[in-house]
């Protein structure tokens, strides 16, 4: 007898796909959360295989902290304006320049932890009441009981104490006034599963994911992108290396590897033999090591 | 470059094994998880540094590898799993998929959530204790959720001095008692979480152990007919209206395939509606597919402009599911707040909702000796229970048994909307 058998990406891909129509059917107005990072490209990449050949039904909403790499940007334009998206962008600056928010001071200052508010206005602005993201539950242990319909509650927050069961192919997104959704379509994805994906797909990055020179400098061992962002000490030379990033976010708390990976086979090559899981590059997470959980509950993606 | 692409391609070829594990409190189920992710090499530096700390700070003279799959923090501080948690790891052969569940006796309900999607279940055995009421418990709620393969790692042979008779001893009682149950394929392996025998390295302290490893199985256990090829059913989860120029007239219907085989140019019949039609083309991003199976996410095309919508189903006319509003199901309660008898629930079945009455308790099964509580119709949390349900409208469904995907239903309260149950259809 043939044999009826999906190689794991196509499987994981298959049930990614399933979520994401399940929130266009489920969810009066639901967005996509777009960072510019290959996740949020790959769930963007998987929305629109999801329903074409009609266009993808959600907006892109990026929050922009003002801190991006220029690349990003240019990278994000190009891309929603092939998808034929509407994107729209929450703003940092913004909530900074409102007073909801205060800049952090000081040489490890990062609006990374800012972003939660601007993103939970975002949200109650445009009044979305699912938004989908790329985030995935080999990242980190705070995330390896995420759900993939995570239910929030009138303040954004995550109770993880207190999630919905999520059984078979059966997804509960009923909810009461207020309350809203996360979605995370690649939860079951790790990041070579990711990098192997796009491999596949043929899908396009930004340039900051490949090898190139860039003017540097390190502090505790990790290596960051000069920029006028950061206060720079004395002691912290500036310096040319050839990097790359494995994640992509706010040049102030994302740390680059020194690499020659240059292809996506490549950083496949390099992923394989990396000892650091991606998110010992940020600076963000080794704050504390329940970092990630306590952004999580505040309603951080 | 030539390697990477054989590496690449490599990658391409593998498949997906997803698998619940289960076992008392302190049976070694966190230590086995972290031995398979140590030993297969899917542990990075700073996850290890970050365990090897933890372990110090607390005296351990070893680095307790059951760190490595703690959850979240107030967990980390009460020092126990409350929750599902879910890990991947791949060696070249698969990928894995991980159900952590916790064994606690108040959480049926993770182990029924968490065995829901998995394609094996690992159910631990302390080799010293041997069998106890929880392994008639995870074992039963395995059988009863339909996973098509069950390992029992008899652990912590270690400290039985690795002795055979202690292991053919405790696999004799588990044969004995899963009999009763509807299980197609159990194994059973000698092993220690702690030292490493059997687990993804073959024991040097019991050659008489001819099986393979745990990984080994994990690895080549036939999954290829764990989704049902022979009946189909395509739940329609969303209609596709491009409504551009060159689409002008497009319908497609989307969803994922819950069984059979479907190809172009096939007579199918739609329901509830009863119309038959054929299919014109099964659609995707990367050009038309030849043919379409479960688990596939794909949109179909029919030759004939019907009215379908969510919730329908397309099926072949001398194979159709059960269409019905009375339908009896093994229920599993998830929720704090018992079930009310003769109460009225949501429910989601496939891409269906609708809204249901508990028409009748038949019983309430104790899960530790599987007998029938007749007289018992009070249905609390981790409780499984025989419920007769009456649907607003018919569902189009299949035996449990027969389909995991057409065979299951959640029940959704109506006033929190949270998850309260999960129904096997009998
Ligand atoms: N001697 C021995 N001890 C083990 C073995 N597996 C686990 N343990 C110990 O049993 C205790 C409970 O293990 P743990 O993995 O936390 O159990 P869990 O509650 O099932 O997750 C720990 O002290 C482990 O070190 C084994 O194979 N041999």
């Amino acid at each position: 007898m043939k044999s009826y058998n999906l190689t794991h990406l196509k499987e994981l891909e298959a049930e990614a796909i399933f979520i994401i129509r399940e929130v266009a059917a489920q969810f009066e107005n639901p967005a996509i959360l777009f960072s510019g990072g290959k996740d949020s490209i790959t769930v963007a990449h998987l929305a629109r295989k999801a329903f074409y050949p009609a266009k993808v039904p959600f907006p892109l909403v990026h929050i922009d902290t003002g801190h991006n790499f220029p690349e990003t940007i240019e990278f994000r334009d190009k891309f929603i304006g092939e998808m034929g998206a509407k994107l729209l962008v929450g703003s940092v600056q913004e909530s900074i320049d409102e007073g909801k928010v205060a800049e952090e001071k000081g040489y490890n200052a990062s609006r990374n932890g800012l972003q939660t508010v601007t993103l939970l206005d975002t949200i109650e602005k445009y009044k979305f009441d699912a938004c989908l993201g790329g985030a995935r539950r080999d990242e980190e242990k705070a995330r390896a009981k995420e759900r993939f319909f995570s239910h929030r509650d009138e303040f954004g927050q995550w109770d993880p104490k207190n999630q919905r069961p999520e059984l078979w192919n059966l997804f509960n997104g009923k909810k009461n006034f207020g309350e809203n959704f996360r979605v995370f379509p690649i939860s079951n994805w790790t990041e070579m599963d990711v990098w192997q994906y796009i491999l596949m797909e043929g899908i396009e990055l930004p340039s900051l994911y490949f090898a190139h020179k860039r003017e540097v400098f390190e502090r505790d061992g990790t290596i960051m992108a000069k920029c006028d962002f950061i206060e720079q000490k004395d002691s912290e030379d500036t310096i040319n290396k050839t990097v790359r990033f494995r994640t992509i976010g706010d040049m102030t708390c994302t740390g680059a590897v020194e690499s020659s990976a240059s292809t996506l086979e490549d950083i496949i090559e390099e992923v394989a033999a990396s000892r650091l899981t991606e998110r010992g590059t940020r600076a963000d997470d080794k704050r504390s090591e329940a970092a990630m959980e306590d952004r999580k509950k505040q309603g951080y993606f | 470059m030539g390697d990477n692409n054989t590496d690449s391609k490599g990658y391409l070829d593998m498949e997906l094994l997803r698998f619940s594990t289960a076992g008392s409190v302190d049976d070694g189920k966190s230590t086995l998880i972290g031995r398979l992710l140590y030993d297969s090499k899917s542990i990075f530096e700073d996850q290890y540094e970050a365990i090897e700390e933890s372990s110090k700070r607390k005296g351990d003279e070893n680095v307790n590898l059951a760190l490595l799959t703690d959850g979240l923090r107030d967990e980390r501080e009460q020092g126990i799993t409350i929750d599902v948690a879910y890990r991947y790891f791949a060696t070249p052969r698969r990928k894995f998929i991980i159900a952590d569940t916790p064994g606690h006796i108040q959480y049926t309900r993770n182990m029924v959530t968490g065995a829901s999607t998995a394609n094996l279940a690992i159910i631990l055995v302390d080799a010293r204790k041997g069998v106890v009421e929880q392994t008639y418990r995870h074992t039963f709620i395995a059988s009863l959720l339909g996973i098509p393969h069950i390992v029992f790692c008899i652990n912590k042979m270690d400290l039985v001095d690795y002795d055979e008779k202690v292991y053919q001893k405790i696999k004799e009682e588990v044969e004995a008692f899963s009999s009763k149950l509807d299980v197609k394929d159990i194994r059973f392996i000698p092993i220690s979480a702690l030292k490493g025998d059997n687990v993804v390295n073959q024991s040097k302290n019991m050659s008489w152990f001819k099986g393979g490893t745990l990984l080994y199985v994990l690895e080549n256990i036939h999954i290829g007919s764990d989704h049902n090829h022979i009946d189909c059913r395509f739940p329609v989860q969303h209609v596709i209206r491009p409504h551009s120029d060159k689409y002008h007239d497009y319908r497609g219907y989307a969803g994922r395939i819950s069984g059979g085989v479907f190809k172009p140019g096939d007579d199918v019949l739609v329901l509830p509606s009863g119309f038959s039609s054929k299919i014109k083309s099964i659609d995707s991003f990367n050009g038309e597919l030849d043919e379409a199976f479960a688990p596939m996410s794909v949109t179909m095309q029919l030759e004939d402009d019907i009215d379908i919508s969510r919730g329908d189903m397309i099926v072949r006319d001398q194979n159709r599911p059960n269409v019905g509003q009375d339908v009896d199901i093994m229920l599993c309660w998830l929720n704090q707040k018992a079930l009310t008898p003769n109460g009225k629930y949501g429910i989601r079945h496939t891409t269906n909702e609708a809204r249901c009455l508990i028409k009748n308790i038949q019983y309430k099964v104790d899960i530790n000796t599987l007998h029938r509580l007749e007289d018992d119709k009070n249905i609390g949390m981790n409780d499984i229970a025989r419920v007769t349900l009456r649907t607003t409208k018919p569902l189009l469904y299949d035996k449990y048994t027969r389909n995991r995907d057409t065979g299951s239903v959640i029940l959704i309260d109506e006033s929190t909307h949270e998850t309260v149950g999960a129904g096997m259809i009998i």
